[in-house]
């Protein structure tokens, strides 16, 4: 802006030195910025923006791992997708998942939130346990979800026979094993998100809770409603969208528990990417369901962002 | 309106006593100030009376009402918070409204979508803008109603807050320091703005502070507390005149009253840096504090003399600060006349009248005195 206004006042003067010195120091500072930028650029570059126009590109090949040459084939693979009915099937589970397990893993996170910070003692003791789930590996507890809900010695059926109650083959089972998958998901997520809360919570200003008070909302809930959700909204937002994000990404529970099926009963995005790219070797096609994958992710992140900019976020 | 009777009223925090026992009476209508150093236990005072804070023993009675156990929204009293404590997602005219719509509305009609359906809930909101319109009018505050509290300026919250205190009528107004957010140009202005909102309204006001200023030009009474105890209370000028404490002495008046060693001779007179003052009292021989307000010394005349190491000219008046040598002590003097100041570093004789002393014992307390025959048969010729 100041360099269009100097530009301006300088071919009012009569040329001169002025007119001259004026853009050259203008663009040698400009010389020197980009100079600045060009490392993180780079970085973005080849850590970010390269892959992901490497998979786009590749999305309109018919590439396969190994093989010596490729074609462009245009938007063939895509035709392909649209026309597959494991696609469809992957895609409508990926979204009952999501779901299913961002509504459950964020009020599960906060009620858990709100309780851990209205208690006075063992607080950090309840911030481990429902943390610990997050720091282990889904793969080691995937397996133990497995005996959890195996159909003869499983706990969970064990459970269920001892409340007299019918017992399910939960993972083996066409109508429940995308269920039980958001289940373990729901578990898995919950820690994570409390976390969020809590430091959402420890934020919220002492004085808003007593000043409601003084205001009339004797109630925990219309203390809630007035003060606590509110002020929760910018982290709300963050935690909707992690968690739609890491829904989406569904695959190690999937992969370990199930193998997508019984029938594709549990066949995911992510999972479908990895059986085409990584078992079929058809990388250009895997490369297009990246491609939509990553038009949710987009599409997600820039609802977050939008949000932010209505006004989540209070100064 | 109402008054408010605190008795016998002890807090302590981990084994800390920080009331210990505070007995006071606030009358009806009064603009009373708990003033005292930081950490004096006012704020926890104020706090029990609005029940964010339950005391350990002792009652609190608002309105001739025992109160204690009674929740805070239902003591129908009003709080201005230091940080005003604004609901920062709401605009200012929400910010007014809630304590309205908290009383009025019910749980039902507050529902987000379901309660605007209800008619009437309607008709309570008509009333509530029409009670917010009017207090944002009082205030002046009605061009900032759609705004949020981070789009004010410091001042304006601080409206903000007061109207959201006013709009429900209140038995009694609690302001925790609400300017010491403030800039001091500011501060001065609300001052003078609280005290005229008071007149107004003839509500009970319970403010505390620790800017000893505020208190004196806003209060019609002030509270001096000090370690947990209340110490004295009176009009500013009691307070300021006729302290009974050193503390108070100490803790009241700016720059702070200047504090001499004394004697207290066998037959009842005092002397000060080995003159004797033409006044006698009562109480035993020994050693007491004599204390002098900065604008009772009387430059360029008298018994004494000292060494003006610091010059504080304001325009309007000059501190002189004075060592008194052989004495390691300083005091100082206030001069009204700023075109006369004495030169750095130069001597100066000063003095100060028999009824500008206030001798306390080495424990604190106040002792009483009595000018002298002489001085007294002059002081009718003043009248």
């Amino acid at each position: 802006m100041s360099d269009g206004s100097i530009t301006i006042g300088a071919a009012i003067v009569p040329a001169g030195a002025t007119r001259r010195a004026v853009p050259a120091h203008g663009s040698r500072r400009a010389y020197s910025a980009y100079a600045l930028v060009t490392p993180a650029a780079a970085l973005m570059l080849i850590m970010l923006l390269g892959p992901l126009a490497g998979v786009i590109a590749l999305s309109f090949t018919d590439y396969q791992l190994g093989a010596p040459h490729f074609s462009w084939i245009g938007l063939a693979n895509y035709r392909d997708l649209f026309a597959d009915k494991v696609f469809w099937t992957a895609l409508r589970n990926t979204l009952a998942y999501v779901v299913i397990v961002v509504p459950g893993a964020v009020i599960a996170g906060l009620a858990i939130a709100l309780l851990i910070q209205s208690g006075t003692s063992l607080r950090s003791l309840y911030r481990t346990i429902y943390f610990l789930p997050v720091m282990a590996t889904l793969i080691a507890m995937a397996v133990v979800w497995e005996f959890m809900l195996h159909p003869q010695f499983g706990l969970v059926n064990g459970m269920l026979r001892g409340a007299g109650l019918p017992a399910f083959a939960w993972l083996q089972d066409r109508s429940t094993a995308l269920y039980a998958l958001c289940a373990i998901g729901i578990w898995q997520a919950v820690g994570f998100n409390m976390v969020l809360f809590l430091a959402g919570l420890v934020s919220i200003p002492k004085q808003l809770y007593e000043a409601a008070e003084i205001d009339g909302a004797s109630s925990g809930w219309a203390r809630f409603r007035l003060v606590t959700w509110p002020m929760l909204g910018p982290v709300t937002t963050f935690v909707v969208v992690i968690s739609g994000i890491r829904s989406f990404q569904v695959f190690d529970t999937v992969h370990v528990l199930a193998k997508g099926g019984p029938s594709k009963s549990t066949e995911v995005l992510i999972h479908t990417m990895y059986t085409e790219g990584f078992e079929f070797f058809r990388s250009g096609y895997a490369a297009a369901i990246t491609v939509v994958f990553l038009v949710f992710v987009l599409a997600l992140t820039l609802i977050k962002s939008r949000l932010a900019d209505r006004g989540v976020h209070y100064t | 309106m109402a008054q408010i009777e605190l008795s016998a009223i002890r807090k302590s925090f981990d084994g800390t006593d920080v009331l210990k026992g505070i007995d006071f009476r606030v009358e009806d209508g009064e603009f009373i100030s708990l003033v005292g150093p930081s950490g004096c236990g006012k704020s926890t005072l104020l706090r029990i009376i609005a029940g964010l804070e339950p005391q350990n023993s002792g009652q609190v009675h608002i309105d001739g009402r025992h109160v204690d156990g009674i929740r805070p929204s239902a003591r129908n009293l009003a709080m201005v918070f230091q940080s005003y404590a604004l609901y920062p997602h709401l605009s200012t005219f929400d910010n007014i409204a809630v304590p309205l719509r908290m009383r009025r509305l019910s749980a039902v009609e507050r529902l987000p979508l379901l309660g605007a359906l209800l008619p009437s809930r309607r008709a309570k909101e008509r009333h509530i803008r029409a009670d917010v319109a009017g207090i944002a009018e009082q205030l002046d505050i009605t061009p900032l109603l759609r705004r949020k509290p981070g789009q004010l300026s410091g001042g304006q919250r601080q409206r903000v807050a007061v109207g959201r205190a006013m709009v429900r009528e209140p038995l009694a107004f609690l302001f925790d320091e609400p300017l010491s957010n403030l800039d001091a140009k500011l501060r001065v202005h609300m001052r003078a703005e609280l005290a005229e909102l008071h007149r107004r309204l003839k509500a009970t006001f319970v403010y505390v502070t620790h800017d000893q200023a505020e208190a004196m030009t806003m209060s019609s009474r002030i509270a001096v507390m000090m370690g947990g105890e209340l110490i004295q209370a009176g009009t500013p000028a009691e307070i300021y005149n006729d302290p009974g404490d050193i503390r108070v002495a100490e803790f009241i008046g700016s720059p702070k009253i200047n504090i001499l060693p004394g004697r207290i001779r066998k037959d009842g007179g005092v002397d000060v840096l080995g003159t004797a003052l033409k006044l006698s009292c009562s109480a035993a021989a020994g050693d007491c504090r004599v204390g002098v307000r900065p604008e009772r010394i009387d430059l360029g005349a008298g018994p004494f003399s000292g060494t003006v190491v610091h010059l504080e000219n304001l325009g309007a008046e000059a501190f002189v600060h004075l060592a008194i040598e052989g004495a390691g002590l300083r005091l100082i003097a206030r001069l009204a006349d700023v075109r006369h100041l004495p030169a750095m570093a130069s001597s100066v004789a000063f003095g100060f009248a028999p009824d500008a002393v206030r001798v306390f014992d080495p424990a604190g307390k106040r002792i009483e005195l009595r000018v002298e025959q002489a001085e007294r048969i002059r002081e009718p010729a003043h009248v």
